[in-house]
């Protein structure tokens, strides 16, 4: 008899106070985004998709040492170095497959010249699995850097790791 | 010719509320259980033995997609492992920001347990609530690893990066926030004749049982038998913060319910005391060979340049002999047992999940008892399939 009346009690007492919390959201501005169309900016260290950096000059920092390719769980990297007409060692061929990779991060931590870094886009999606192969042409940032985004991440990444020298 | 009097039925692997993809095998008689059989296996992915063909720091995002709703739990649990294997001490700020972190986590996935367990029984705007609240934890994450659920934050050896700056207010903020909405989660459900009717008395195991089936977390917990990792076998400086260890009457679950409500509000308070006292220090240990020299070092000097070459490429060696190496993560006592041979990729990553152990126990929960309520035992065990299978 004392839990019935309980019951009824809850039901009748409880439970319009219950409701009247959803009635209260009804007003509410809604937390959700309009997604496509508003994007939520990702925090500094977001791990998106790779950049491969270049020094002010122009050429590429990436030597082809293969500590990326060594530190990645998921053996996303492919890569062939070659010899420029200077001598210098750089890739002929760097590859990423962006189905394999996890986006750990780890070939970012491991780079000994600041050269590969990922930046902050996160829309991926082809029909074909061929696109998911990004070579080295589409990583490299345009050299006479005419847009904002690719001044501000280097600098964004050697904060993330405390590195203080700018003029690297 | 005789009559058979049950009916054999899949629950599963595609039914919603079975999170994820659980095949329970029900033999009905009416609608009474009279046998249940959890077949586990669907989501298999190798994890453990992926880990073994890997270097020591290289496995390291292999746990978080475990537990994929406590990353840092089981960030901690592995390194943790690899430390005491290797004889690491990680200074003190280390220890305080992972007790945070993981606090963080034990928050995040009760809040989808709760949103998640509230839909399955028929309250749909918890889960909205919930999820709105957990985004607070996920900003957190972000902005510390980089990632919204596949951390990585917590490496061998310290962290991976200096904790963010803004991390104090943010943590404030949303111990702040999630406190206050405690109070709506109380009022629509502490009191719903609906979610009592279907919680209390139902899926309920005693002390005995719990213990026999060798349970762990809020289902030994919700059973009275006050068991917690962080106070009876304190890691990572656990012993120096000041918290309570809920405990249930019945054993049921609507006991479970409440136990975990607690438990976010003391994990609130853990996470509370460790950013008022977080110490100075390194976010790293300095250990040449064994964790990664700081970025700027390995610019600029070229012994660091020599060791992260090393150990990038190399790994570390570990030594011969096994360590084992329990924490408390939300769901229960998550173990890694650790074999090292010598070289530098483990012999043998062994995990004692929660999820799987705690999953034993749904024939006890449901046996004898009405169909309906196997919906509410399955949700009351909180499995994450990614853990039972691994
Ligand atoms: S990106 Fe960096 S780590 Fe990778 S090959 Fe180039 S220089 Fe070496
Ligand atoms: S982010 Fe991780 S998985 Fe992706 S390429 Fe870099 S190291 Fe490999």
């Amino acid at each position: 008899m004392k839990d019935v009346l309980k019951a009824l009690g809850n039901s009748i007492l409880k439970t319009p106070l219950g409701l009247l919390i959803t009635i209260k959201h009804l007003f509410k501005k809604p937390v959700t985004l309009d997604y496509p169309r508003k994007k939520k900016p990702m925090a500094p260290r977001y791990r998106g998709r790779h950049y491969l950096e270049r020094y002010n000059d122009g050429t590429e920092r990436c030597v082809c040492c293969g500590l990326c390719a060594a530190s990645c769980p998921a053996d996303a990297i492919y890569m062939e170095p070659e010899e420029t007409e200077h001598g210098e060692r750089r890739a002929k061929v760097y590859e990423i497959n962006l189905l394999r990779c996890i986006f750990c991060g780890f070939c970012e931590e491991a780079c000994p010249e600041e050269a590969i870094f990922l930046g902050q886009e996160y829309e991926f999606s082809d029909d074909n699995r061929d696109s998911f192969i990004w070579t080295k042409e589409q990583m490299l940032v345009p050299h006479p850097r005419k847009d904002n985004p690719f001044k501000k991440i280097i600098r964004r990444v050697r904060k993330v790791y405390g590195v203080t020298d700018k003029n690297r | 010719m005789s009559v058979e009097k049950t009916v054999t039925i899949n629950m599963g692997p595609q039914h919603p509320s079975t999170h994820g993809v659980l095949r329970v095998l029900l033999e009905l008689d009416g609608e009474t259980v009279v046998k249940a059989r959890p077949i586990v296996g669907y989501l298999h992915t190798g994890i453990e033995k992926t880990m073994e063909s890997k270097l020591y720091y290289k496995a390291l995002p292999c746990t978080d997609r475990m537990d994929y709703l406590a990353p840092m739990s089981n960030n901690l649990g592995y390194c943790l492992a690899v430390e005491k294997l290797m004889g690491i001490e990680v200074p003190d700020k280390v220890k305080w920001a992972r007790v945070c972190l993981a606090e963080l986590t034990r928050v995040n996935s009760h809040l989808v347990w709760l949103g998640t367990h509230a839909l399955d029984l028929g309250a749909m705007s918890m889960l909205l609530y919930t999820f709105r609240e957990r985004e607070l934890i996920l900003d957190i994450y972000e902005a510390c690893g980089g990632q919204r659920m596949m951390t990585s934050y917590i490496r061998i050896g310290g962290l991976a990066h200096e904790l963010p700056k803004d991390l104090d207010a943010k943590v404030r903020k949303m111990v702040k926030t999630i406190r206050e909405r405690m109070h709506d989660y109380e009022t629509l459900l502490n009191n719903n004749q609906i979610f009592i009717n279907r919680t209390k008395g139902v899926a309920v195991i005693s002390a005995d049982d719990a213990i026999n089936l060798s349970l762990t977390g809020p289902m030994l917990r919700g059973s009275g038998v006050k068991h917690d990792l962080r106070k009876d076998n304190p890691y990572s400086g656990y012993e120096n913060f000041d918290f309570e260890v809920p405990v249930g009457k019945h054993g049921d679950a609507y006991d479970r319910f409440l136990l975990r409500l607690e438990e976010i509000r003391q994990s609130l308070r853990i996470c509370e005391q460790a950013i008022d006292g977080m110490p100075e220090g390194p976010y790293r240990t300095h250990v040449p060979g064994v964790v990664l020299p700081l970025k700027e070092d390995v610019l600029y000097k070229m012994e660091s340049l020599i060791f992260h070459f090393k150990l990038v490429t190399e790994g570390f060696k570990a030594p011969v002999g096994s360590v084992y190496q329990g924490i408390e993560s939300p769901k229960g006592e998550l173990g890694f047992y650790i074999t090292g041979d010598g070289t530098n990729k483990p012999r043998r990553v062994r995990v004692r999940p929660p999820s799987f152990i705690n999953l034993a126990s749904l024939p006890k929960l449901c046996e004898g008892r009405m169909f309906s309520d196997v919906v509410c035992a399955i949700g009351s065990i909180d499995i994450v399939l990614g853990e039972v299978d691994r």
